[in-house]
C-alpha cells in the first residue's frame, strides 16, 4: 500500500519552474475560480433574493393577525410615504391589510443588542388600539435552552399578542404580570427578555408617532 | 503510480470510513465538529457541504497535480477550496434557508476545516484522478458518520429529539449542557474514550489469542 503521509515531499516536478510560470498558475486558478463563483452568484440570486421575500412576508402576515397583503412604507421628512425600491431595508416597515383592502396594522422591524450578538425582530402594530399584537424573532444567537426561549418559548412569544405600549413596554419578574404593558420574562434569561422589549421601546419611540390612522 | 486492483480501489475508498477515519482516528476536523453538532441535521447538513467540497476539491487538485508548480501548489489548493466553499454556500442558501441560517460562518469555515487541505496535500496531489475521489469519498464518509453520531447523541440528550421529531415526550427535561459548546466536548471525549478502550481491548484480545497459538 502506499498511501505518503509525510507532509511537504514526493510531490514530482523533475526542474525549478520559472517565477512566470508559478504567477500564470496563480493567476489562471484565480481568474477561473472567480468565474465561476459569479457564475454560480448569478444563477442563485434569484432564488435567494425570492426566499428572503417570501420570509419577510410570512412574518409580517404572521405579527399582524388576519393581514393578506402587505406593502413597505417609509418616513419622508415626518410623514409615511410608500417606500420605493431605493429605500434601505432598515427605513422600511410594512403596512399589512386584510383582503378587503382595510388597514389592520403595522409590522415594524427592529434590532439591538441581545445577551450574545444582535436580536432581530419584526412585530405587529395596530396604531387603533396602541396595542402591539404580534411578535416574531428573526436573527438571535441567544443561549440554546436558555435565551433562545424568546423564539421558542410560546408562553414568552404570547406575550405581545395583546400588548399596550402605553406608557412604555415594561419587564416583569416571577410571572406577576398584571397591566396590559407588562411582559413576563423568562426564567434563567432575564437579560434576553429585557432585550427584546428594549428593541420594542426603542423601535415604539422612533416610529409610533408618526403612525396615526390612516 | 503502479497498477491497482479491486482491492486496492475498494481499500483507498474504505479507510476513511473506520481505520482512517478522519475525526475519530486522525482528529481532524475537530472546529466544525464541535460548532455544528448539536443538532442531526445540522450535522447532516455540513457533511453535505463537506463533501461537496472535499471531492471536488480532490478531483481537480488531483487532475491538475503536475500542472501545478510545487512551490505555489498550497496557495493553489486554498483558491480550489474556497472556491467550492463559495460555491456551496450559495447553493445552500438558495436551496434551504433555514439551514443556512443555522450553519451560519461554519459553511465558510469549511475553507479553513484541515481535513480538506490535508487530503490534498497527502492523497490527491500524489494520487489519480479515480484514486484521488475515492479516498475523498471515503474521507466525507468517515466524517459524515463521525457528524452524525455526535449529532445524534447530542441532540438526544438536549433536546430529547432525533431530526426534529420527539423522542421522550413533554415530561422530559432536557440535557441543557448537551447542545452548548461543553457538551460537544464531553461527548467527543466520551467517543474518543470508547474508541480508545475498544482498540485496546482489540489488541489485547489478538495477544492472548497469539499467546495461545504459541
Amino acid at each position: 500500500m502506499s498511501t505518503p503521509v509525510s507532509i511537504g515531499d514526493g510531490v514530482e516536478t523533475p526542474r525549478e519552474p520559472g517565477g512566470a510560470r508559478m504567477i500564470a498558475t496563480l493567476a489562471l486558478a484565480g481568474l477561473i475560480s472567480g468565474v465561476a463563483i459569479v457564475g454560480v452568484y448569478e444563477l442563485t440570486l434569484p432564488t435567494i433574493l425570492a426566499n428572503r421575500a417570501r420570509a419577510l412576508k410570512a412574518a409580517v402576515l404572521q405579527v399582524v393577525p388576519g393581514s393578506q397583503t402587505m406593502k413597505p412604507f417609509t418616513l419622508d421628512g415626518g410623514a409615511l410615504v410608500e417606500a420605493t425600491d431605493d429605500t434601505p431595508v432598515e427605513e422600511r416597515i410594512y403596512a399589512a391589510y386584510d383582503e378587503g383592502g382595510n388597514l389592520l396594522g403595522y409590522a415594524i422591524p427592529g434590532e439591538g443588542n441581545g445577551f450574545q450578538d444582535v436580536i432581530e425582530l419584526i412585530y405587529g402594530y395596530d396604531p387603533k388600539e396602541r396595542k402591539i399584537v404580534g411578535l416574531q424573532v428573526l436573527e438571535s444567537r441567544e443561549t440554546p435552552g436558555l435565551g433562545d426561549k424568546i423564539r421558542k418559548d410560546a408562553a414568552f412569544v404570547a406575550n405581545f399578542d395583546d400588548l399596550s405600549v402605553d406608557p412604555e413596554v415594561v419587564v416583569v419578574k416571577n410571572s406577576h404580570k398584571t397591566k396590559g404593558n407588562e411582559v413576563d420574562a423568562i426564567t434563567g434569561a432575564t437579560i434576553s427578555s429585557k432585550a427584546v422589549v428594549k428593541i420594542l421601546n426603542v423601535t415604539n419611540d422612533r416610529w409610533l408617532s408618526h403612525l396615526g390612522e390612516k | 503510480m503502479a497498477e491497482r486492483d479491486g482491492g486496492d480501489i475498494y481499500r483507498e475508498f474504505a479507510k476513511g470510513l473506520w481505520k482512517e477515519n478522519p475525526v475519530f482516528v486522525q482528529v481532524l476536523g475537530m472546529c466544525p465538529m464541535l460548532a455544528v453538532t448539536n443538532s442531526a441535521i445540522n450535522a447532516v447538513a455540513m457533511a453535505a457541504a463537506t463533501m461537496f467540497v472535499l471531492v471536488g476539491s480532490s478531483f481537480l487538485v488531483s487532475l491538475l497535480r503536475k500542472v501545478i508548480p510545487k512551490q505555489v501548489r498550497i496557495s493553489t489548493y486554498i483558491i480550489i477550496i474556497a472556491t467550492f466553499v463559495t460555491l456551496a454556500d450559495f447553493t445552500l442558501q438558495a436551496l434551504s434557508p433555514s439551514v443556512h441560517k443555522e450553519l451560519g460562518a461554519f459553511i465558510a469555515l469549511i475553507v479553513v476545516n484541515c481535513l480538506i487541505l490535508g487530503r490534498q496535500e497527502a492523497f490527491a496531489s500524489r494520487n489519480g484522478v479515480l484514486l484521488s475521489v475515492l479516498d475523498a469519498l471515503g474521507m466525507s464518509f468517515g466524517f459524515a458518520i463521525a457528524l452524525l453520531c455526535l449529532g445524534s447523541l447530542r441532540e438526544i440528550l438536549g433536546s430529547g429529539s432525533i431530526f426534529g421529531f420527539s423522542l421522550c415526550g413533554p415530561h422530559f427535561e432536557p440535557w441543557v449542557v448537551m447542545i452548548l459548546p461543553p457538551g460537544g466536548f464531553f461527548m467527543l471525549g466520551a467517543i474518543l474514550l470508547f474508541f480508545g478502550w475498544w482498540k485496546e481491548m482489540k489488541a489485547k484480545r489478538r495477544d492472548s489469542v497469539t499467546g495461545r497459538v504459541a
